[in-house]
């Protein structure tokens, strides 16, 4: 079972309290009416389905709540961080430093 | 290709069953190839065997980065079924339980297709309102179906409990007599033996790195761990993994990859008949022919390339078995393990041409396509030899997603396989 971060509720607790919510980052339309099938196609349906680091959204239903963002390794199932919905997206090369010391630790 | 025959069988014991030759060569990749099939699962496999005996197309090459059938067809539960809502896919299963029915004789290899049928449980008002739905639809596209009173469930399935006081009550099922189980490794291996009869080679331990594309965009070949292979066609077929390959010709799909689960018990004696799925509490159930009862999970809820798959889900599975088979609590599991399955929006699959000239996919069947195996390769061979899709997968196009046509099963199974 995944142990998962909350950046709300600063506590690392079991999966069991959390729903996936997909990829993370996919912004809205600004103005939908000017959005073409293709664009539509994109946004609804077209995912990275990253084989390694993925963005996606967290909730912790059973807690606080609320949606959060995260960065896992979808490979070792591995999360490198979590972070507040909202806050830009991390440096993918300074986490995977910060990672790659832990694991030679 | 030496053919098996009750006579071969009685020859070969003669000398211990010791020197019975290798069913296919381990071939080394040509330079250049009329036809390159990533992925040498069932689809893949099936696909070449049906372009070099139904469309003369030889040439042919099927690239695996692991071993042959080592996907998700040699780790899928085997439910073979067709009882699906929507026409497009009622005609597709059906055609590939068409194909199920004469495939040993066909292939000359024993896939050990055994209609004993598939039973879904209805627990809930809902259940028996969607079930029957979805029966009088099969009815209509000539699709075997039938609804069944919770006793006659019983009488075809003794360990199921009917009682009124379970969790989950049962209140009837569908049932389809047709469908059945089929040996995973079989189908791999037939479909290997047979196409390699005919002159396709079969490259395993070979990952294919990338798709090289052309100045004009066209397919020009693929890279892999032994060098660039040059070939004008090329049939992606690689289940989880194939998000990643097709991103390397620059078309991004509408999928996600799932970790899904399922498991074994210690071998019985046949005490199970038949194979029963309950989407409600989510669990499916059969018994193998070696003994085992096999079970199959979930999805994870998260995207995943582990291959392995969380705790929890089989957790709630064994509990969901316990609940509707109780002389089976006692049961001890024996192992688990996880496949990736691809998963899209509408829950259909995609088969067909993509916006690359010369790049064609079979992706998208999620947690349900080992039923659908020679269906699958049949129409991609089809569709890859005439550079035009067979018209029975000519609507699980890409474009759907665009237009809007979409597949939806996802909507009339809660549990999709
Ligand atoms: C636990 C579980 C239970 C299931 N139960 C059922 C069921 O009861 N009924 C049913 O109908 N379906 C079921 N399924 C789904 C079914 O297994 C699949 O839909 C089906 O087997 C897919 O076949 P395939 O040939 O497309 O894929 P696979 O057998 O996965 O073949 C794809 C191949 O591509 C290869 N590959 C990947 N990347 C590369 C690369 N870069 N280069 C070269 N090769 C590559 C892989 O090694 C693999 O061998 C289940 C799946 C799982 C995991
Ligand atoms: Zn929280």
């Amino acid at each position: 079972m995944l142990l998962i971060h909350c950046p709300y509720c600063a506590a690392t607790l079991p999966e069991l309290e959390f729903a996936y919510a997909g990829e993370a980052h996919i912004a809205r339309p600004a103005d939908p009416s000017t959005f073409s099938d293709e664009q539509w196609r994109d946004f609804l349906f077209i995912r990275t389905n990253a084989r390694g680091l993925h963005f996606e959204r967290w909730r912790h239903v059973h807690g606080c709540g609320r949606f959060f963002n995260a960065v896992r390794d979808t490979v070792s199932d591995k999360f490198l961080t979590t972070y507040k919905a909202g806050e830009p997206k991390p440096e993918l090369e300074a986490l995977l430093k910060a990672a790659g010391k832990d694991a030679a630790e | 290709m030496a053919r098996f025959s009750a006579f071969s069988l009685m020859r070969h014991a003669l000398t211990g069953h010791r020197d019975w030759p290798a069913q296919w060569p381990d071939a080394e990749p040509k330079a250049e190839y009329d036809v390159i099939v990533v992925g040498a699962g069932g689809h893949g496999l099936a696909a070449a065997y049906y372009l070099a005996k139904e469309h003369g197309v030889t040439n042919v090459c099927v690239l695996d980065k692991g071993w042959l059938g080592g996907g998700n067809t040699g780790r899928n539960t085997t439910i073979v079924r067709s009882n699906y809502l929507y026409d497009e896919s009622a005609k597709l299963y059906d055609h590939a339980i068409d194909l199920w029915d004469g495939l040993s004789q066909d292939l000359n290899y024993n896939v050990m297709f055994s209609q004993r049928g598939v039973m879904m449980l209805a627990h809930t008002v809902h259940d028996v309102q969607s079930f029957q739905r979805h029966i009088h639809a099969n009815r209509l596209n000539g699709v075997d179906n039938l609804w069944i009173s919770k006793e006659r469930a019983k009488e075809i399935c003794p360990p199921l409990n009917i009682s009124p006081d379970a969790r989950y009550p049962v209140l009837g099922a569908a049932w389809q007599q047709r469908a059945g189980t089929a040996r995973h490794d079989a189908v791999a291996w037939g479909y290997a033996r047979a196409a390699a009869a005919r002159g396709v080679d079969i490259v395993q331990n070979c990952p294919v790195t990338a798709i090289r594309r052309g100045p004009d965009g066209a397919v020009e070949g693929v890279e892999t761990a032994k060098g660039f292979i040059k070939a004008k066609k090329v049939a992606v077929s690689a289940a989880g993994h194939t998000s990643v390959i097709m991103e390397s010709a620059g078309v991004r799909l509408p999928l996600e990859s799932f970790p899904l689960q399922a498991l074994v018990s210690e071998p019985v004696k046949p005490v199970f008949p038949c194979v029963v799925m309950s989407n409600t509490v989510h669990a499916y159930i059969s018994q193998s022919d070696k003994g085992e009862l096999v079970i199959g999970s979930g999805t994870d809820q998260y995207t995943s390339y582990s291959q392995r798959g969380g705790l929890p889900l089989i957790e709630h599975t064994v509990a969901a078995i316990c609940e509707m088979f109780p002389v089976f609590r006692r049961m001890r599991m024996l192992r688990k393990w996880g496949g990736i399955v691809d998963v899209t929006p509408d829950r259909s699959a995609i088969l067909g041409k993509t916006p690359v000239p010369g790049l064609y996919v079979n992706c998208g069947w999620g947690t349900g396509g080992f039923k659908v195996t020679p269906g699958a390769g049949h129409t991609l061979a089809h569709t890859v030899a005439r550079d035009e899709p067979h018209p029975l997968n000519a609507p699980f196009t890409l474009e759907r997603f665009t237009t809007g046509r979409l597949i939806d099963e996802a909507a009339a199974a809660a549990v999709a396989h």
